[in-house]
């Protein structure tokens, strides 16, 4: 496994007014890893997701991803940037006036020059691979129920073929076998299509099933960093509540009884 | 591992076929693809075979150029080895990194059947009357029970009537006085120039008192403001009942066990029976004070001269059959507007639609009126 970071945050500080969210904050994400943000509601983790994948920028510190300084960087440099990173947002935000294969089709036709045809068998391919039927490309998302929401949105941040791919909640608001079988989806692309995974999640199982390293968020920094299997030991009393709950022991059980 | 990151630099996807070997070089990706697709086509991917017919068709492929794979590359190369196979060949491919022949197995798997989209026949132009012609029943049959419900709701509300919401009389009434105000002069003073134009001609300067007054009161007025209004207020109201739709509020509505015709329709629809006659009344003054206007510039029609003529029984019936019309235009922009946000369905795109579609059908429906009142009027000589 190489180590190369793709993206490294230092003494990142974040302010919303008069509130401060992030203070100081370090964090790196190597390549090919899957990282999980974790955290209590309200400690900052969809902000720094939306920092890493470019669409806001932090109050102060320095942000890199893939080796440019994002916060010294115009506009213009970002979208060069933007070309290797894909997001599933929470709820998909797919475009509700077009079908899923129209939705996938966008980034294609934004920026290559590949001819139309190409471009809707190459929709119908990222929907294949997001564990879609293909009777689903012709469906608007309002017809979708939240699973296929979600692997849609994933069919649509893979278009570019990004080398980063940032999800937010995956796994929220799915049943338990759309969620386990969601886990096997992320844990399959990853594999197969070489990607780094950076995720926001509150589902202790996908932390178990997917992740390599986990950064837990909490009194406005990174309190700690590392494989989901040490982090129940660690000290810190925030990362203790969390894990050591009776959801988190469940888990954890659990956890310990896969690996 | 197979490399990602791609320069822009890299040298673009190329294939050629020599000596029975197909020769794969470049970086495979979908920002490297160009050159390779207007060499071999989309879907002919045999066609480079084709043209070295002396060698025979080939009977591997060489991968040790490929310096990039993504899946779009992938996809191309997969369509490559289905043609070798279509022609007969094994289609064995050497030379290609661990992590590419995970890639272009894994899309071997997952591959989507050439897919034929079932594509919906043309119903012709006949078949095409006839389903408009059924979506428009569908919806005049939708607005005729939207409106028996309305009045269900509004009957029952008479009977104990609950506390005024005056908000949708501020915001329909209030608001729209400026715009209202300022057309309305700009009408009075279009109308008062082309007829005078014409009353020069003739001498008779001083009936464009009557010419303005009676055009502004019993037409133009009621009926500006009642475009002015679908425009401003009647959008306003599908976009929020919509909105509304959308985010499921209507239904929670519901289920605290408020009706939401009580709390969205009915104070909208007073409030719009208010202020409409109300701004009819601005924009009548509006208009006449802008006839003045022009008279006085052109016609040297005097403002006292002007307001002398005023006050006779015809202007004041056309003042008053103007006036009787907008209670009638304000529920027709009250009740489209509202029905048409019940309407929304889905998605935030299907509020602009339905937005549209509810001015477009309350000016039609209020000049229609108007045109009714028009007849109404002629028949029983008023």
């Amino acid at each position: 496994m190489t180590s190369t970071p793709v993206i490294e945050l230092r003494g990142v500080r974040t302010d919303y007014g008069p509130v401060c969210i992030h203070d100081g904050l370090d964090l790196t994400v190597r390549r090919g890893e899957t990282l999980a943000l974790v955290g209590g509601s309200g400690s900052g983790k969809t902000t720094l997701l939306r920092e890493m994948n470019l669409l806001m920028r932090p109050s102060a510190g320095n942000v890199a991803v893939f080796g440019v300084d994002v916060l010294s960087a115009a506009e213009d440099a970002l979208t060069p940037l933007r070309r290797r990173i894909g997001v599933m947002f929470q709820h998909g935000a797919l475009f509700s006036a077009l079908t899923v294969k129209q939705n996938v089709a966008v980034p294609l036709q934004e920026h290559t020059d590949l001819p139309a045809r190409l471009i809707d068998e190459l929709a119908l391919l990222k929907i294949a691979l997001a564990g879609l039927a293909p009777g689903a490309a012709s469906l608007y998302p309002r017809e979708l129920s939240g699973g296929m929401s979600k692997r849609a949105a994933v069919a649509r941040a893979l278009a570019l073929d990004p080398e980063i791919l940032f999800l937010d909640e995956p796994t929220a608001g799915l049943d338990p076998v759309s969620a386990e079988a969601f886990d096997a989806l992320i844990v399959q692309l990853k594999r197969s299509l070489d990607l780094t995974v950076v995720l926001v999640t509150h589902d202790l199982d996908t932390l178990w099933r997917v992740t390599d390293r986990v950064a837990f968020l909490a009194g406005k920094r990174v309190a700690a960093c590392a494989p989901i299997a040490e982090l129940p030991r660690h000290p810190h009393p925030e990362i203790q509540a969390y894990f050591t709950g009776p959801r988190g022991r469940a888990a954890t059980t659990a956890g310990w009884t896969h690996t | 591992m197979p490399r990602k990151t791609i320069l822009e630099t890299d040298p673009g996807a190329d294939v050629t076929a020599r000596a029975g070997t197909v020769y794969l070089r470049g970086a495979w990706t979908t920002q490297h693809l160009g050159g390779l697709i207007d060499k071999i086509g989309t879907d002919k991917i045999g066609a480079l075979i084709a043209d070295e017919p002396r060698n025979g068709d080939p009977r591997h492929v060489e991968a040790g150029g490929l310096t990039a794979l993504d899946t779009a590359g992938a996809w191309i190369l997969y369509g490559l080895l289905r043609g070798l196979e279509a022609r007969g060949s094994e289609a064995r491919i050497d030379g290609l990194e661990d992590g590419h022949r995970a890639l272009l197995d894994l899309i071997r798997d997952r591959a989507p059947e050439p897919a034929v989209p079932p594509s919906p026949s043309d119903p012709g132009a006949l078949g095409h009357l006839g389903r408009m012609t059924m979506v428009h029943l569908d919806e005049a049959h939708a607005m005729t029970g939207f409106i028996g419900e309305v009045a269900i709701a509004l009957f029952k509300h008479l009977k104990r009537p609950a506390r005024l919401r005056t908000r949708a009389l501020e915001r329909a009434g209030v608001g729209a006085i400026p715009i209202v105000a300022l057309l309305s002069f700009l009408l009075g003073i279009v109308i008062a120039y082309q007829g005078g134009l014409q009353l020069q001609n003739y001498g008779a300067n001083i009936f464009i008192a009557e010419l303005v007054s009676l055009t502004m009161l019993r037409e133009f007025g009621p009926m500006m403001t009642a475009i002015i209004v679908a425009g401003r207020t009647g959008s306003a109201y599908t976009a929020e009942i919509g909105t509304m739709k959308v985010t499921e509020e209507i239904d929670a509505l519901t289920s605290i066990g408020i009706p939401p015709l009580d709390l969205l329709v009915l104070p909208k629809l007073f409030g719009l029976l208010i202020a409409l006659p109300l701004l009819t009344l601005v924009a009548d003054v509006a208009g006449v004070i802008g006839g003045m206007a022009m008279a006085a510039a052109m016609l040297d029609v005097g403002f006292q001269d002007f307001a002398d003529r005023l006050p006779q029984p015809l202007v004041y019936r056309s003042f008053l059959i103007g006036i009787a019309k907008a209670p009638v235009f304000a529920m027709i922009v009250a009740i489209v507007g509202c029905f048409q946000g019940f309407r929304v369905s889905g998605s935030a795109d299907s509020v602009g639609r339905k937005t549209t579609v509810s001015v477009v059908q309350s000016i039609f429906l209020v000049i229609i009126a108007d045109a009714g009142f028009s007849i109404l009027f002629s028949f029983i000589g008023i």
